[in-house]
């Protein structure tokens, strides 16, 4: 280890290493890179003292500038509301039976249901709202619980068959497997798909008049004030090939929705009620 | 500068460079660390939650086992878009009974903090076992096996002792009722009122509709529960956060 000297070629300093002969220049970082060095370290500290950082005893520094995480998102989420108060106070109190689907206001509440729809709908009926197996099509024109727009409101804001809300719709099949024989099942599973152009006089069509006729009605066309679903078009929930039919009568069947009314703002539950009701199928 | 050509020394000392890093990195570990477990604002006190009840413990294993957290998040962040989307922000206190924490750091899934109750058990049900049966746009794996994995809830008490002997405030009762505990709670034709007593909001059913208990009841109470616990019409949130 020798001492530093004066290299003779360039002028400059040695680190005072010597490997063999070989030594290497002392070349200071460039002015430029030391200054931005030591402008970053003083921008750390004043953004310290800006922002909450510090753990002390009890808490942290709070920071001269006040911000907090929460208080940002807060302020955010009531200024959107401030934005859309307006829009927001008359989507509320909107008569839904008589609602204008040509005003301003249904234009609005159509967009904001549509994003509403993809972020808690879709999961079940499907991004396109086509639905999938046991999760109904809100395209079409086949409804339940009934397709006006405020009978969809209701649905959407207490769901169906949920322990949640004691206003859900509800409504239970009889699982036909505890009630029926097998040829009976059989029968009845063989006549279901002929409604509505149907053989009452058929081993299955008399088991449905005493079976089935009381909820979803004398030729099968469904009762929408019990959740008796139409049989006698061609849309299924569950399937309408003999396999499933078979399940459905034996087993029943039992859709949940959750009440999204605990979940959403009113403002929310008609807006996604109007862009399901305008999808095509509404009443 | 004469402290500064001090620095020589560790620099030509392998040992006392390894020495002076670590006593560095402790430092700075304390100084950012430590004061968490003292500070009284990081867990901030929330009405309504509870630990786990053993059927939803044994469901959160499952969930870390299948590596969930690999593609889902558990924490919502105090931004509007994720509370719009997901719900309320997740607070400190809402994983405070968990050993380790499923916050996750990615997500090619949605987030899962306050999945709970928003489908029904069937969907779960449906969509665990073909993910692609619901949501079509979907690349999740499908985990239907767990139908065929029973859970027979021996070592369940022992687990919850573990849980509590790592923090979590486990009652001996609790403890000394695991068992059946854990299996009304799959079972909703069981007498299950003291098990909703000792666990308010766990969520009952036979969740794959079969008689045995499996896997997958166990993961879907986990998951019907998450996010639901806390009261937050109660919730007054701490202006210095």
């Amino acid at each position: 280890m020798g001492e530093p000297r004066k290299d003779d070629l360039t002028g400059r300093e040695t680190m005072g290493h010597d490997f063999d002969g070989i030594e290497e220049l002392n070349t200071p970082m460039p002015r430029w890179w030391l200054i931005c060095f030591y402008l970053t370290i003083i921008w750390g500290i004043g953004y310290t003292i800006a922002f909450p950082a510090w753990p002390m005893i009890s808490g942290a520094t709070a920071g001269v500038l006040g911000y907090s995480t929460r208080g940002e998102v807060s302020e955010q989420i009531e200024a959107h509301e401030a934005a859309n108060a307006e829009l927001v106070s008359e989507l509320v109190s909107v008569d839904l039976a008589a609602f204008d689907p040509q005003s301003d206001l249904h234009r609005y509440a159509v967009a904001r249901g549509a994003s509403v729809f993809r972020a808690q709908c879709s999961q079940c009926h499907g991004s396109g709202a086509a639905g999938a197996k046991g999760y109904p099509n809100l395209l079409d024109n086949d409804w339940i619980w009934g397709g006006a727009l405020e009978e969809i409101a209701r649905t959407v804001r207490h769901g169906i068959r949920n322990e949640t809300d004691t206003d859900a719709h509800w409504s239970e099949m009889p699982a036909f497997g505890d009630l029926l024989e097998g040829d009976e099942i059989s029968a009845l599973v063989d006549f279901i798909p002929t409604l509505p152009v149907a053989d009452w006089d058929s081993p299955g069509g008399v088991l449905f008049t005493d079976n089935c006729a009381s909820c979803h009605g004398d030729t099968g066309l469904g009762d929408r004030s019990q959740g008796a679903p139409n049989l006698a078009d061609a849309i299924w929930l569950y399937g309408g090939d003999p396999d499933s039919l078979t399940q459905t009568v034996t087993y029943s069947r039992f859709g949940v929705m959750p009440a999204w009314g605990q979940r959403l703002t009113e403002a929310d539950v008609r807006a996604v009620s109007a862009y399901v009701h305008a999808l095509g199928g509404g009443e | 500068m004469a402290l500064i050509d001090k620095h020589v020394i560790l620099e030509r000392s392998p040992s006392l460079l390894l020495a002076f890093s670590l006593s560095v990195v402790t430092i700075g570990g304390i100084v950012e660390i430590a004061p968490l477990f003292w500070l009284e604002n990081t867990i901030e006190e929330v009405e309504g939650m509870r630990p786990y009840s053993p059927l939803e413990l044994a469901g959160r294993d499952i969930y870390i086992r299948e590596g969930c957290y690999v593609c889902h998040s558990q924490m919502i962040r105090p931004m509007r878009d994720e509370v719009e989307r997901y719900g309320h922000y997740s607070l400190a206190a809402e994983s405070m009974y968990d050993h380790p924490f499923q916050w996750g750091s990615k997500r090619t899934g949605p987030d899962l903090a306050r999945v709970g109750g928003r489908y029904s058990d069937e969907w779960h049900l449906d969509h665990l076992i073909d993910p692609q049966s619901v949501v079509p746009e979907s690349i999740m794996p499908k985990y239907g096996f767990l139908m065929n994995a029973r859970l027979d809830g021996d070592q369940i008490g022992d687990l919850m002792a573990t849980h509590r002997f790592v923090g979590v405030p486990y009652t001996d009762v609790q403890i000394k009722n695991a068992y059946s505990d854990f299996r009304v709670q799959a079972d909703p034709d069981a007498d299950w009122d003291d098990m909703l007593e000792r666990y308010p909001g766990a969520a009952i059913g036979n969740f794959d509709g079969q008689p045995e208990l499996t896997e997958m009841d166990a993961l879907i109470a986990y998951m019907q529960m998450l996010g639901t616990l806390v009261d937050f019409s109660t919730f007054v949130p701490d202006a210095s956060r």
